[in-house]
């Protein structure tokens, strides 16, 4: 007998017994519904946490490279020090990685500074992030505009009094008129508005990327901050040679600040996948704790199949003796009651993806993001069989080894 | 169950020869079941050996006891041991099923076996919806679906009225006529009478082992 027969035939043994008993087991598989719905909505819920924070953090571009003083994370307070002594990287630097770059396709410096307000007549917005640049921004930035146009190269080094506005301000200043060429008042400074940002939404709901003012960088120099330290951003050629661009810039920035061979950077290089690693890190600590109560209650419902399996193989002791009298081998009787089981917590499985079906459907009237991909019902099914399979190999295991004689005798 | 061993069989020695129709008797108590388990390769003995078409049974693991089951034995028991649960059809097929026919091949033998024992008009009834003397022969038709070298029945007539009682006896006549190797354990006269061969067991030993006149 083939196996593949074996199986069919497993299939509708196991099938019969199922239905024979149809409330025995549904009942017997609450247990694995209840798990088999933690486990689907665990990975619903991490999915969807997942990809808001690749959202969230796609402003930052994969191919741009971030020249700071610090690293984006630091994992000690030594580290942390050192790192604060380090010189401050200055616009003739930049310059220098400008002219020195062949692997870019824009180099820029930043400088951010949080502003308590802009204002325009008695209309204003607080919490504002006022970043310096200059024009080469809107390459490496991933910004684009909705209204108007950005800053010249001659304008950006000639400091002159304009600004390009976030999407959210242009709501909140200007209602429903034009900002374009009126003047907004940001702290001391009175600018001309040239240019409105397409709306860019926010980091995890808290920060927001359209309340931004964009600025020369030099005003940012003379007017906010004296003497800050430049983020260098700079925008990879070919999006496929990150890491050749990325040591490109490392050497250079070592030659222009005379780092001397053998001592370590004093700065550092950062992009989005080391924010994307540092949220690994956090998620999975998420997800196994998550996993783990979702594996408890798949080991009780498995318990309760493995219970539920002793009484069936009890109860068809007989059936057992005359199939094995028969000719029913160890292993055929093995893979009836493994179907079975597995048969019992396939059931309860798409009993538990129907109800995380509904549930993420009414979950989606509020967050529209999430949704219940064909991954997570596989690993869903799939963890329900293997269940199944799993606490009933001991029932199982006893039918098989049954004596022919012994199962007859039993009625 | 105690430590004692006790030998239910000692010192049997029989030989039956391919197309031959055997009773064999006894008290309960005497063996005889013990000596059926044995025949049918449900158990294999403790002591001596048993040979089965040259194959030594006494050695086999239990796959290949299931194998020679499968192949070379059917079985007819007084209670007639169908799956409940399944149509007279479901029944026959089976021995077919554990030995791999296909299909189609094995609803056709199926049907021809359930037809040789007059039942081509009861293939989807399930055992609760027939007469014992149909069940009886629901088990026939399965025992002989694999062309087995041997028909075991154990008290085949035990559960039956006396008038289907005859019809299975009758049905056996004919199987043997056909060639069939027969072998009947009974504790009643009259249906080992029906055979051409008597052995009678006693305490686990052959009493007697003679023709029937």
């Amino acid at each position: 007998m083939n196996i593949f027969s074996e199986v069919r035939e497993g299939v509708r043994i196991a099938g019969e017994a199922i239905r024979g008993n149809m409330l025995r087991s549904v009942l017997t598989t609450t247990g694995i519904v209840i798990g088999i719905l933690t486990v689907t909505l665990m990975a619903t819920a991490m999915e969807g946490l997942n990809g808001a924070f690749r959202d969230a953090i796609s402003f930052i571009g994969t191919d741009v490279l971030y020249v700071d003083q610090r690293e984006w994370f630091i994992d000690s307070d030594k580290r942390w020090d050192a790192a604060a002594k380090r010189e401050k990287i200055t616009l003739a630097q930049v310059r220098a990685v400008e002219r020195g770059m062949t692997l870019a396709r824009g180099v820029t410096p930043t400088v951010m500074h949080g502003i308590e307000s802009v204002r325009f007549k008695n209309r204003s917005s607080s919490m504002v992030m006022l970043i310096g640049t200059n024009e080469q921004f809107l390459t490496t930035g991933g910004v684009t505009l909705t209204a108007g146009r950005f800053m010249t190269a001659m304008e950006a080094a000639g400091n002159r009094d304009l600004c390009v506005i976030g999407w959210e301000i242009a709501e909140k200043l200007f209602l429903r008129e034009s900002p374009l060429g009126q003047k907004i008042h940001v702290g001391p400074e009175s600018l001309e508005v040239i240019g409105v940002l397409e709306k860019r939404g926010s980091v995890l709901g808290q920060m927001s990327l359209d309340n931004q003012v964009v600025i020369p960088i030099g005003k940012m120099f003379r007017g906010f901050r004296w003497d800050p330290s430049c983020t260098i951003q700079v925008k990879v050629a070919d999006p496929s040679h990150v890491e050749a661009a990325r040591e490109e810039l490392r050497g250079l920035m070592r030659k222009i600040r005379h780092v001397p061979p053998g001592v370590d950077d004093d700065f550092a290089i950062n992009q989005q996948e080391q924010l994307l690693n540092q949220f690994k890190k956090v998620s999975a600590v998420i997800a196994s704790a998550g996993f783990f109560i979702t594996g408890l209650s798949l080991f009780v419902g498995g318990i309760g199949i493995m219970n539920i399996m002793f009484v069936s193989v009890a109860e068809r002791t007989h059936e057992i003796g005359i199939r094995k009298a028969i000719g029913a081998k160890r292993r055929t009787i093995l893979l009836q009651f493994l179907i079975e089981a597995a048969g019992i917590c396939l059931l309860g499985g798409t009993i538990a993806v129907v109800i995380a079906g509904g549930m993420v459907a009414i979950a989606r009237n509020y967050l529209p993001r999430v949704a219940l991909s064909p991954m997570v019902i596989l690993l869903a099914l799939a963890v329900a069989i293997i269940t199944g399979v799993v606490s009933g190999f001991l029932p199982a295991w006893r039918a098989a080894r049954m004596s022919p004689v012994d199962a007859l005798r039993n009625e | 169950m105690g430590s004692e061993t006790v030998h239910a069989l000692r010192g049997v020695s029989i030989a039956i020869d391919r197309g031959e129709y055997v009773a064999i008797m006894g008290p309960s108590g005497s063996g005889k079941s013990t000596l059926m388990n044995l025949i049918g390769c449900l158990d294999t003995p403790s002591s001596g050996t048993y040979e089965l078409n040259g194959h030594n049974v006494g050695e086999m693991d239990d796959n290949a006891l299931a194998e020679i089951r499968n192949r070379e034995i059917g079985f007819v028991f007084q209670t007639f041991n169908l799956l409940a649960r399944s149509s007279a059809l479901r029944n026959v097929e089976l021995p077919l099923i554990y030995a791999g026919v296909g299909l189609e091949e094995r609803r056709e033998i199926a049907l021809n076996a359930l037809r040789d024992v007059g039942l081509a008009d009861r293939v989807t009834h399930k055992p609760n919806e027939m007469s014992g003397g149909q069940r009886q022969r629901v088990a026939v038709a399965r025992a002989l679906v694999n062309r087995p070298s041997i028909l075991l029945a154990d008290e085949p007539t035990g559960n039956l009225d006396t008038r289907t009682g005859t019809e299975i006896l009758e049905l056996f006549a004919s199987l043997s006529a056909k060639g069939n190797t027969l072998i009947v354990v009974t504790h009643e006269e009259n249906v080992a009478r029906h055979a051409r061969r008597i052995i009678r067991i006693r305490d686990g030993l052959v009493a007697s082992d003679e023709p029937v006149a």
